[in-house]
């Protein structure tokens, strides 16, 4: 039903949430915008026109075509723009459908391997059991990746649940850090730890801000050389806490800064040192931080470290708690 | 011997869980769709029963509402197993009358065993 068809398309605010983009960006919306525009234009051509040039005939002609063709030209625009727009839309979709349909051969697979190497099916030599290790290894690397891709498909959709509750950024940073102290050890890398005394707490969705840290400490840890150090430091901040965390590693060559939160992206010199990684951590992270109400940056040298900040707002009702 | 019923569309989990739950001593039912798996658990009125959501034939949630709406069946613990995790997904069926919610993608193969055990306090 052509009829039909049309009135779906002037239903901005569906349109706008079908491809998950602001109203602004919405191709619907600024092919409505750019038509009343090029209307506008006509007008005042034709008015202008009629009164320097003597034959109103001519004017009109000539405005008419100039109209036609701009409202032609700027229909193939935005047509295009919404084919990039459903491109954009399914690619999300795609990702969020095949990270769903790996989950159930990924946890098959993983039980499976679990139940072979607990040794209930019977005694393994050594020699299987350190490539069952292997396995059991790359299943868990295999299901960080599909978590981290549903949670991009997640942050892309506008769908990342965030359920915020009140707690104790200090506490957060002193499990995590407990947790990846024995991966910091093994690497020889000293995780030193400062938190300002009676710190308040933040108002922010518990598990993502622990996911949060977790990336950027493994990052820290995982980029310094051995010997070197990551330090963690939180602080009161008007209307939040700021929380930093500074390492002695590889660092982030100048011309990588700028697209280090973009996702899928990963620094040649990272790729040199490691070349596990999905490059979807700091999208994540930022994500998260942004969509709890808090800022997030850094600062970073070659060679030398790098270090993040970012800051999450304090109990509900604070300045900077609102979002 | 307690009698474990495993709704539960995956063939291989099923055998995984039937071996290792077989091992630690109970006899394990199983059920390959949500239509079966309300049947059986009628007939065979299990101790424990472990759940998947995404089923063929009846979605896991209609399957754990009709079994607590059923006076024979309301007080069998169940405990639902599933890949779903998203919040609401987790308060509906606790909602509805589950007594544990284990996402599988975040569970060892021992965590599940213990967590079928605390069900049957054990």
């Amino acid at each position: 039903m052509p009829f039909q068809e049309i009135i779906d398309q002037l239903n901005f605010p569906a349109q706008c949430k079908k491809y998950g983009l602001p109203l602004r960006n919405c191709p619907q919306f600024l092919f409505l915008i750019m038509g009343g525009a090029i209307g506008v234009t006509a007008l005042v051509t034709y008015n202008l026109g009629t009164r320097y040039f003597v034959d109103p005939n001519t004017v009109a002609l000539i405005v008419m075509f100039l109209t036609v063709l701009l409202f032609t030209i700027s229909f193939s625009i935005i047509r295009s723009l919404e084919r990039i727009a459903e491109a954009n839309r399914m690619k999300s979709e795609f990702i969020s459908i095949v990270s769903h349909q790996l989950r159930s051969p990924l946890s098959n697979l993983k039980w499976s391997t679990e139940l072979l190497s607990s040794g209930r099916l019977g005694e393994i030599p050594r020699k299987q059991g350190e490539y069952l290790q292997i396995i059991e290894e790359n299943i868990i690397r295999m299901g960080e990746l599909v978590s981290d891709l549903l949670m991009v498909s997640r942050i892309e959709q506008g769908k990342l649940p965030l359920e915020k509750t009140t707690f104790s950024l200090v506490d957060v940073a002193e499990q995590i850090i407990n947790k990846i102290k024995p991966f910091a050890q093994a690497s020889n890398v000293e995780i030193i730890f400062e938190a300002q005394p009676n710190l308040k707490p933040v108002f922010a969705d518990l598990s993502q801000t622990k996911s949060a840290i977790e990336n950027l400490l493994d990052n820290a840890v995982r980029y310094t050389k051995a010997r070197g150090q990551v330090k963690i430091k939180i602080e009161q901040r008007r209307g939040g806490l700021l929380f930093m965390i500074k390492d002695s590693g590889v660092g982030i060559p100048t011309n990588d800064q700028k697209h280090i939160f973009q996702k899928f992206f990963r620094s040649a010199n990272v790729l040199k040192h490691q070349t596990q990684g999905s490059g979807l951590g700091l999208y994540i992270v930022k994500s998260i931080i942004e969509k709890s109400g808090g800022r997030i940056w850094f600062n970073s040298r070659e060679g030398e470290g790098t270090t993040f900040w970012f800051t999450l707002p304090a109990e509900k009702g604070e300045a900077n708690g609102r979002k | 011997m307690k009698k474990i019923l495993f709704i539960e569309d995956e063939s291989a989990l099923q055998k995984t869980f039937s071996e290792v739950l077989t091992q630690e001593g109970y006899q394990m039912l199983s059920a390959l769709d949500g239509e079966e798996g309300l049947r059986t658990a009628k007939s065979a009125k299990p101790d424990l029963i472990l759940l998947d959501l995404i089923l063929p034939k009846l979605h896991g949630f209609e399957v754990l509402k009709a079994l607590k709406e059923d006076p024979a069946t309301k007080d069998i613990p169940i405990i639902v197993l599933t890949n779903l995790e998203s919040t609401s997904d987790v308060e509906k069926a606790l909602e509805l009358g589950a007594t544990t919610y284990l996402v599988k993608a975040s569970y060892d193969l021992e965590d599940v065993v213990k967590k079928v055990k605390d069900a049957l306090n054990e």
